[in-house]
């Protein structure tokens, strides 16, 4: 049986008091053991940023690599060993700024990850400045007026893009966050869960208080339909006085990348052995 | 008359087959045990533009092309035009008769004229237009009189997948346009080709030897961005992954490519990432993420001129001080340029067990002319017995098992090169970071740690100095002048010395660098200290191997050869500029 104590590293978190990395750490830990998922079968990347320094906190395999790139470092490592889970904790700017491309990949390989994003709507990091998922308006270091843009819809780009499982859980309501990460953890296929962090220190708009006022589970709606892709649609774009959280889409009929690779139905690659003969008889296509 | 020793030129447009012809008659004359050496020169385009393919061909070992040619196939009028300059006295131009040339124009300088109907003949003879290129074929085995059943051969080969009609119209339209320059030109041409009993040859460009190699050592992981020219070794491992087990993954730029090998090595497997100097100048950071996570991964950068996209199918070789100072801070990398389609394979087969070995990536150089070159080699001469795999410090299942205490991913030794665990053990759960991190992988900020890990990191670059090796020396051990160069410029090179000792013993002698980072300093100082006046000749402007010879032994060369128009280095190239230079 996995634990939550099992997760325990001997490295106290850096991140500031109040910090929504707290509680979607705390989902991710009592998630992964409620399924009963040990340390050494977990490979948790990561990539810059505050919420991309979870794998240095948590007892078990972890990948802190480059600002934007874990989901593709991800999908080697799943690639090459599906036998791991594989779980991505990154940022906003992580994830949809420098990532962005990789996300749109990512969805349409399908590739069997639980790809969890702390979106603070803001860099923490580098101190404040705004990001991709911040809103419209919202004033920075870097945009003194407000900013001019629209922000990045992450789980409206996932539903659109055919993504198999698309959730947002939020940091104060840590218990329906485990539930979300144990189903993206029981999905087959590539899962978005998206969370909402409050920044205690940068971001004074998108409050602890702010989301409670706002937020309703999507699983308390008498009538939705999670395989409902244009009724998740609609739901994505639901932000003002409610805004949504849960699970938004899931479908369970697609087939994952690595299954659909020839050479992996013989079973994860590493365990192959790359010894192989390679007949003289090769040679004959260049003669 | 002269028997097997001639230059052929296939000219035409893009789209008109100017490289399916070529590389068919390199196998045709393989198959009747001739020797060949190829240079193809292309545009970027896939329809129109002057696209030719050089071949020499002879009985004995070829060492380089050479420029002067004996018989060119036009198969666009502005073919002709072209390559008219570089035809020797006595030498022949086949071209359509339909073309608007003028006899007078060639026998002026007594080029002969072979006209032939080669379109006609694919028109009539095979029902498609687009068989001219098989007629030319059969021209040229008319003219030289070389055997046809080579060229049926290889079309057979070359058409088998579109049914036994196309093929067997190829064939017709090759053997009409072959009895039409008999009947009409008869033995006129002055060079003959005829087959030799000869071991069966392998036709084989630098990029497939790459190939093969990366096949016989074991990797098992290969992502890439298309790019050229490093994109056929992506697509021979691509059709060959099912049979052998390889993962291929096509990703959505150079930075996924890179960071999927990355992560794919980091749980174990043998990645390989092949590229160019654009798609390499984008995987810079996540280079250094292989050298500070210790993630062993082979990168091929076959070179072409830069800067930004340059000329995208021409060769160029000025990425050296790039590849070997890539990426910001210091980490060790090593760096091998193969010149010759043999040393592709081998270097390939090093690179893995180096990569493992030292646990950081590996950069194997080459350019254009080496990737597409197609060259005949001895089968025995890639010998799949020889290569080992030897996958370093990598921790086995009974060590794991029997590990105590926390395991240490980077742990401080002497020479550097920590035990390897991968990630999925109960007694090895462990982290990396692109942070300075400590023996865990866990992120630190201490001076103390960083010092001592960054120093763990630096030695395995000493450490790895002894898998370098010295300059390979050609000619004699002293002579007047001692060329040094590195990759493909070897070929030419070698041809120029050979001549300048032919017409005056103990010239000129030649030392090619093979491994270049870490620069073998120690190895290569016996071999400058005998060396003539030294003149390194380089694919680049700055001349980088003497820049990094400069760098690392305080040793100015005597003299610099350079080229950087995106064409190939030919021996004649090499030696009127050094007529001019002595």
């Amino acid at each position: 049986m996995s634990e939550v104590i099992d997760f325990k590293s001997r490295r106290k978190p850096t991140w500031c008091p109040g910090c929504g990395n707290f509680g979607i750490w705390n989902s991710l830990k009592a998630a992964l053991a409620n399924q009963n998922i040990a340390p050494h079968q977990v490979l948790i990347v990561s990539g810059i940023g505050c919420g991309s320094k979870l794998p240095d906190y948590t007892h078990a395999n972890g990948f802190m690599t480059l600002h934007g790139r874990p989901l593709s470092i991800a999908t080697g490592a799943h690639l090459a060993n599906h036998d791991l889970k594989i779980i991505l904790t990154h940022g906003d700017g992580d994830g949809y700024s420098m990532g962005g491309n990789h996300f749109i990949h990512a969805i349409r390989r399908n590739i069997n990850v639980v790809d969890i994003y702390q979106n603070n709507k803001v860099y923490g990091l580098t101190k404040g400045q705004y990001s991709p998922t911040s809103e419209k308006g919202y004033i920075s270091k870097t945009t003194l007026g407000g900013s001019i843009e629209e922000s990045v819809n992450p789980l409206a780009i996932a539903v659109a893009n055919g993504a198999t499982f698309v959730s947002r859980g939020f940091a104060g309501e840590t218990k329906h966050l485990t539930w979300i990460i144990e189903q993206a953890l029981q999905h087959k296929g590539y899962s978005l869960v998206d969370v909402f962090q409050p920044c205690v220190s940068f971001n004074k708009v998108n409050s602890y208080q702010w989301y409670q006022q706002r937020v309703y589970k999507l699983e308390d709606e008498p009538d939705y339909d999670v395989t409902d892709q244009l009724e998740a649609f609609k739901r994505t774009k639901e932000w003002g006085a409610r805004i949504p959280i849960g699970i938004f889409y899931r479908i369970r009929d697609k087939l994952t990348y690595e299954e659909q690779v020839p050479v992996l139905k013989k079973g994860a690659l590493v365990k192959q052995d790359l010894r192989r003969s390679v007949p003289e008889i090769i040679k004959k296509e260049f003669v | 008359m002269q028997v097997n020793n001639m230059t052929l030129i296939i000219g035409g447009d893009a789209g008109q087959g100017v490289e399916s012809s070529g590389a068919g008659f390199c196998k045709a004359l393989a198959r009747g045990g001739l020797h060949v050496f190829s240079v193809q020169d292309h545009r970027s385009r896939i329809r129109g533009g002057h696209n030719f393919y050089v071949i020499r061909t002879s009985d004995q070992p070829i060492v380089s092309w050479t420029e002067p040619v004996q018989l060119v196939v036009a198969l666009t009028q502005e073919t002709v035009n072209i390559h008219l300059k570089k035809v020797v006295p006595g030498g022949a131009i086949i071209y359509d008769d339909e073309f608007n040339i003028k006899k007078e124009q060639l026998e002026n300088k007594n080029v002969k004229s072979i006209a032939v109907p080669l379109n006609k003949i694919a028109r009539d003879i095979g029902g498609s237009q687009v068989m001219a290129n098989t007629a030319a074929l059969g021209a040229v085995a008319g003219l030289t009189q070389f055997p046809l059943k080579y060229i049926r051969s290889v079309v057979k080969d070359n058409f088998k997948k579109k049914g036994d009609k196309i093929v067997e119209a190829n064939y017709k339209v090759a053997r009409e346009a072959c009895n039409y320059v008999i009947s009409q030109y008869g033995t006129s041409f002055d060079w003959k080709l005829q087959s030799v009993d000869a071991p069966e040859r392998m036709v084989i460009n630098g990029n497939q030897a790459i190939s093969l190699g990366a096949l016989v050592s074991g990797c098992n992981f290969v992502s890439a961005y298309p790019m050229t020219p490093g994109t056929s070794i992506f697509e021979w491992l691509t059709a060959h992954a099912n049979q052998y087990g390889i993962v291929s993954k096509q990703t959505e730029d150079e930075i996924a490519a890179i960071c999927i090998a990355i992560g794919a090595a980091h749980v174990g497997a043998r990645a390989l990432v092949p590229t160019s100097g654009g798609g390499f100048s984008l995987m810079v950071e996540a280079l250094g993420l292989a050298g500070m996570s210790e993630t062993p991964i082979v990168i091929v950068n076959a070179q072409r001129p830069g800067p930004s996209t340059g000329f995208a199918t021409r060769t160029e070789q000025a990425d050296l001080l790039f590849t070997i100072n890539a990426s910001q801070g210091e980490f060790p990398r090593i760096v091998l340029a193969p010149g010759d389609t043999e040393q592709c394979f081998k270097a390939t087969a090093r690179a893995f067990n180096l990569a493992e070995k030292y646990q950081t990536p590996v950069i194997i150089l080459t350019d254009a002319f080496l990737a597409n070159s197609y060259r005949t080699i001895e089968k025995a001469a890639l010998d799949f017995e020889s290569v080992t795999i030897d996958r370093g410090q990598l921790l086995t299942e009974i060590e794991l098992d029997q590990l105590r205490g926390d395991y240490k991913r980077h742990a401080f030794t002497d020479n550097g090169i920590s035990a390897r665990a991968l990630p999925g053990h109960p007694k090895a759960i462990f982290k990396t970071t692109s942070d300075e991190h400590n023996e865990f992988g866990e992120i630190i900020e201490d001076a103390e740690t960083r010092n001592k890990m960054h120093q763990k990191r630096m030695r395995k670059l000493d450490t790895a100095l002894a898998d370098m090796t010295a300059p390979i020396l050609y000619g004699p051990v002293e002579s007047e002048i001692t060329f040094i160069c590195w990759g493909s410029t070897l070929a030419p090179l070698k041809e120029a010395v050979n001549i300048l000792n032919n017409d005056k013993r103990n010239m000129a002698n030649l030392l090619q660098f093979m491994d270049l980072w870490p620069f073998p300093v120690e190895k290569v100082r016996p071999f400058v200290a005998k060396a003539g006046k030294l003149i390194s000749v380089e694919g680049n402007y700055t001349g980088q191997l003497a820049s990094l010879i400069k760098m690392t032994m305080g040793l100015e060369v005597d003299d610099k050869i350079l080229k950087y128009d995106g064409r190939t280095f030919s021996p004649e190239y090499i030696l009127n500029n050094l007529k001019e230079m002595l």
